[in-house]
């Protein structure tokens, strides 16, 4: 079952009186519990691609159905409903609030929710990472892949069926980045949900199980990994 | 969708997390209005004090039940019905006259009373010793003010001469119902018993004499149905009336003007730290973005974004305000000794608790509504901020929720001055002065940066230009430092130069070659005496003329009974009850000049009487020329016509008329004359007038340069009030100034520290930093200087009908003040950035 179906999706903006089309026609779905990178040069749109099947940006024509959901007609905030019902993030700057402790920034999407008793599920997910001895501390006195992994446990805290990361790397060295990788991979195995990332890293895009290259504005190539088999 | 509920508590908890690192900068947002809502609680605690201590001591104001006065002599059949008034009775004369004290050889114009019975019933006459009060009855004694005293340095026992008689000083009067130290100054007062008045001779038909009737009555009277009943017939006789009631309400509706006029300019320093709050929370929103598209990515409502930031903006609205309360009512233990002068009454101080409830309800709104402009952006701000930084405030034209605001501030400035001050245009006038000046600041500020960017100066050498541009790069303070810096600049400047105004008319009129002595009262037998006189000290008789009192018999055809039932707007009914001095004479003076009608100087018998009005004053008659009037000049009847209109100049010293007769009218009148004269000297002044109080003591001398220094010592206590509560005007502006710059040096850090890690030295980032300030500093002071320029001539010429001939050395001064002290505080911010390593700066900064 398609848990994301993106359908002649085109963005527009409207620069110094000229129109410049960053996303045109694009097509593609995504399977519930796969993974999926969409990679591409810098200006070819994927990040305003993510932007859009995650609900955080209005088409300018086309369909965006996520869980289910068609997106383009909702207000703003039945758009952040969706996601705080569905969606999990991990940016590439982490985006931790700073003036809130590591255990408190995983417990907002549920504290949203209006979910009581979190704690224990919140401090659960920060030992998963690694982190249980550091909930206390603030975003300023983690190191770049210590607030990445309390983002990611953020990302899972509210059980999303999906997952969307923005170049979750890109501000990492390779040895952070490759324990940060396994404990996406992992806990998205564990949690059974779908995977979508967007990345400049062909090694890390090659442990999804489906690429989409982007380029310009369309998709240029979809192909099957090695994973998917 | 199944709508979210808003999650009200949890709102409280992100609200108060939110804040943890960011409270100092809060604090910043809230130290601005805390000087206003401060201001604010101690004029209001003041006037409830007030109010409450008018109330409790209401009797004592007056001094009796019931007050009964007259500026004409009682005829018998009225006396008659005062006579079988209250159930005791006292009876006061006052007139101006000179006295002259024999130890120092030293005159002066006074008030006399003569008082008769015992006045005050409530109260007392207050005196050093204190039983003087009573004793000065029982013999020829005189109560003397202290300022008096401490003028001519007398001592009680020492005797002053009035008129004829000699009085033995037998007490300082130091307070009198209803007296208020102002109206000491203006005229000190001397009591006598009135037994001793015919002996002075001063009470002669001629004199101006006010005459008080005074009672008392039992408990049970009901004082308002007896004034009631009474009335048609005090009012037909030109007679006043003053209850208990009444001198209640007219004392408190002089002080709601004095309070509500405080009360404003309290309010102009809570408007200044309105532009600090909007400035703060407009900065601090732009640094909450991140986290607001952060919370909306995971889901929360833009309802939610925003009433997180509001419940912040409460909170610290509320905490300054509570402490703007408290210093408050602190400084309502200061308003009474700076207002001392002003109180008629004897001020007891204690907490006001609706006031400080006024005050933490004001600062909370005012924070809420000047906060909500920057605020409701949070509304539009995007979650794909999270992926894409940019911020883009909501357009005033498409966004109609800012229009909204904007009326609810318009709206609140009106509310607020229309409660304090009343009258609808006058608060329509002070809002749209407020409005004007943000536009032209606004304008100003604008103008600044769009020709800073048209014009930019390329030539110029590196750190000209980075500092030049920062005026308008992305996240320049230019608008909000140019609007409040401005704001408070115009504000002292102006009350620098009404200050200036106010002094200057007065001293113009003392300057060379102008008559600076005017002696009236003069018997018409007296004329040509005490003309030779003032020539033979040397003195010149400048002017000398006759004036004849009279009253307003009918207008038109149409007399006082007949206006009093008009009601509309266009009946001259107060020409009515004025006493009007005409005088007589064949030519005009150089001070007038006819503009509509002839002038005739000499009245034919058997022909109409021509008299000439000036312009004003026919106005406010509603007469054209040709019109016919009746005055009644002290009994007898005369009519007249309207022949002409005059202009006249009464910023000169000398004697000026609304009604002008021609000769051949009013020679044969009851009459007193007026001569005016030029003293060089503060010793021939005092030589002169103990000649002539020694001669004519009932002539009545009034020296400029004595009235000089009155008014002198009365716009020192006014200033004195004035600069009080200016200064929570400028130390808010001051504080918003330094929250201003404070904040913009957030916006400055990354790049100064930027510019250090290439290698910018110290003094570069100094010169950069200084120049910015320094251009913003400039224009902010010059912009609120012309404004001011533009308010107080306005001032000048409508409100006070004087020419307005600014010195400019205070604005030139304050000019290079403001500048001085903007690139000072920017600097000061700076130090942290300048003093340390790029890296730790942005460590605890950033």
């Amino acid at each position: 079952m398609a848990i994301l179906n993106i359908q002649n999706l085109t963005k527009t903006y409207s620069s110094a009186g000229k129109d410049l089309t960053v996303l045109d026609h694009v097509n593609f779905s995504v399977e519930e519990g796969s993974t999926l990178a969409i990679v591409g040069p810098s200006g070819s749109g994927k990040t305003t691609l993510l932007g859009l099947c995650a609900g955080l940006d209005r088409s300018s024509s086309g369909v965006v159905e996520l869980c289910g959901v068609a997106l383009d007609n909702l207000s703003e905030d039945d758009r952040a409903q969706v996601r705080n019902k569905y969606v999990g993030f991990i940016f590439q700057n982490f985006q931790l609030l700073p003036t809130l402790t590591a255990l408190e920034n995983v417990m907002i999407p549920l504290e949203l929710r209006g979910e009581k008793n979190i704690r224990p599920q919140a401090l659960d997910l920060l030992d998963k990472v690694g982190l249980a001895d550091r909930q206390h501390h603030y975003p300023s006195q983690l190191s770049g892949g210590e607030q990445q992994r309390v983002s990611l446990a953020r990302a899972f805290s509210n059980n999303p069926r999906i997952l969307f990361a923005d170049e979750p790397t890109g501000n990492l060295d390779a040895e952070t980045s490759d324990k940060v990788v396994k404990l996406i991979f992992d806990l998205n195995k564990e949690a059974g949900t779908t995977l979508i990332l967007v990345t400049h890293n062909l090694d890390l895009a090659a442990q999804t199980q489906r690429i989409i290259k982007i380029k310009g504005g369309v998709i240029n190539s979809d192909i099957l990994t090695s994973a998917s088999v | 969708m199944e709508k979210q509920n808003l999650n009200i508590p949890w709102l409280f908890t992100m609200a108060w997390r939110d804040s943890r690192r960011n409270r100092s900068r809060l604090f910043l947002f809230v130290s601005s209005i805390i000087l206003g809502i401060a201001a604010l609680v101690a004029i209001y605690s003041f006037e409830d004090n007030l109010r409450r201590d008018i109330d409790m001591q209401a009797a004592a104001l007056l001094g009796a039940d019931l007050q009964i006065d007259s500026n004409r002599p009682i005829d018998p059949e009225m006396q008659k019905l005062l006579d079988s008034l209250g159930d005791e009775r006292a009876k006061e004369l006052t007139f101006a006259s000179m006295i002259y004290f024999p130890q120092s050889g030293g005159t002066r114009l006074v008030q006399i009373r003569a008082l008769e019975g015992k006045f005050p019933f409530y109260g007392s006459l207050e005196t050093t010793p204190l039983e003087a009060g009573q004793e000065f009855r029982k013999g020829q004694r005189a109560l003397v003010d202290k300022t008096l005293m401490m003028q001519f340095s007398a001592h009680v026992g020492d005797s002053v001469k009035i008129g004829e008689l000699s009085f033995e000083i037998s007490g300082i009067l130091n307070n009198a119902p209803g007296q208020t130290g102002i109206s000491t100054t203006v005229a000190p007062a001397v009591y006598i018993p009135f037994n001793y008045l015919e002996q002075t001779g001063l009470s002669k038909k001629g004199s101006r004499i006010n005459y008080n009737f005074y009672y008392k009555y039992s408990e049970s009277a009901d004082i308002e149905a007896l004034v009631k009943k009474i009335k048609p017939r005090l009012e037909k006789e030109s007679l006043d009336y003053d209850t208990v009631e009444s001198r209640k309400q007219s004392t408190g509706r002089s002080f709601e003007d004095l309070t509500g006029f405080l009360a404003l300019v309290g309010f102009i320093a809570l408007l200044l730290g309105c532009i600090g709050v909007a400035s703060a929370i407009h900065i601090y929103i732009r640094e909450k973005l991140n986290t607001i598209a952060l919370l909306r990515c995971l889901g929360a409502q833009a309802k939610q974004a925003f009433l997180i930031y509001l419940i912040q903006i409460v909170g610290v609205g509320f905490i300054g305000s509570l402490i703007g309360a408290a210093l408050g009512t602190i400084i309502q233990q200061l308003l009474p000794i700076v207002l001392k002068d002003f109180l008629p009454v004897a001020f007891t101080l204690s907490i006001s608790w609706i006031s400080i409830g006024q005050g933490i309800i004001l600062g909370v709104v005012i924070s809420i509504l000047f906060a909500l402009l920057p605020l409701i952006s949070v509304r539009n701000i995007s979650p794909l901020n999270t992926l894409r930084m940019s911020f883009r405030e909501s357009s005033f034209f498409r966004d109609p929720v800012k229009w909204v605001v904007y009326s609810f501030i318009v709206f609140f400035v009106f509310a607020f001055t229309w409660l304090n001050m009343g009258g609808f245009m006058k608060s329509v006038y002070f809002t749209a002065g407020i409005l004007g000046s943000f536009f032209i600041l606004s304008g100003a500020a604008w103008l600044l940066m769009w020709s800073a960017r048209r014009y930019f100066p390329s030539s110029w050498s590196y750190l000209w230009r980075q500092g030049f541009a920062n005026l308008y790069r992305p996240q320049n303070q230019t608008l909000i430092l140019i609007v409040s810096i401005g704001l408070g600049t115009a504000f002292i400047c102006t009350l620098l130069l009404i200050q200036d105004v106010l002094i200057s008319r007065v001293t113009l009129s003392a300057r060379n070659n102008q008559p600076n002595m005017v002696l009236f009262d003069i018997q018409i037998n007296q004329k040509s005496q005490v003309a030779a006189l003032t020539k033979a000290n040397g003195l010149p008789v400048i002017q000398e003329v006759p004036i004849v009192t009279m009253g307003v018999e009918e207008i038109k055809g149409i007399s006082y009974a007949e206006a009093e039932k008009d009601t509309s707007d266009g009946s001259p009914r107060g020409a009515f009850n004025r006493e009007v001095r005409a005088t007589f004479r064949d030519s005009l003076t150089d001070s007038e000049k006819i503009i509509e009608g002839t002038w005739s100087g000499k009245a034919e018998p058997g022909k109409p009487i021509y008299v000439s009005l000036e312009s004003g004053y026919a106005r406010r008659l509603r007469v054209e020329i040709g019109d016919k009037m009746v005055f009644n000049v002290q009994g007898v009847l005369t009519p007249v016509t309207v022949g002409s209109y005059r202009e006249v100049d009464w910023n000169r010293v000398q004697t000026n008329f609304r009604v002008i007769f021609p000769t051949g009218v009013l020679e044969d009148a009851p009459q007193f004359h007026v001569l005016i004269t030029r003293v060089p000297s503060s010793a021939a002044s005092a030589a002169f007038q103990q000649a002539v109080v020694a001669r004519y003591p009932n002539v009545s001398i009034i020296d400029l340069g004595l009235i000089l220094s009155v008014l002198d010592e009365i716009l020192d206590k006014i200033g004195f009030v004035i600069q009080f509560m200016g200064a929570f005007s400028i130390i808010t502006g001051l504080i918003v100034l330094i929250a201003s710059v404070l904040i913009s040096k957030y916006q400055r850090i990354q790049e100064s520290v930027l510019l250090r890690t290439m290698g910018a030295s110290r003094k570069q980032i100094l010169v950069i930093t200084a120049l910015e300030y320094f251009f913003l500093g400039a224009l902010a002071s010059l912009t609120g200087i012309l404004l001011s320029f533009a308010g107080s001539w306005a001032l000048a010429v409508y409100s006070f009908e004087t020419s307005f001939n600014p010195n400019f050395w205070p604005a030139v001064i304050l000019f290079f003040a403001i500048s001085s002290l903007t690139v000072g505080i920017g600097l000061f911010n700076s130090r942290g950035i300048l003093n340390r390593p790029p890296l730790e700066v942005l460590r605890r900064e950033a």
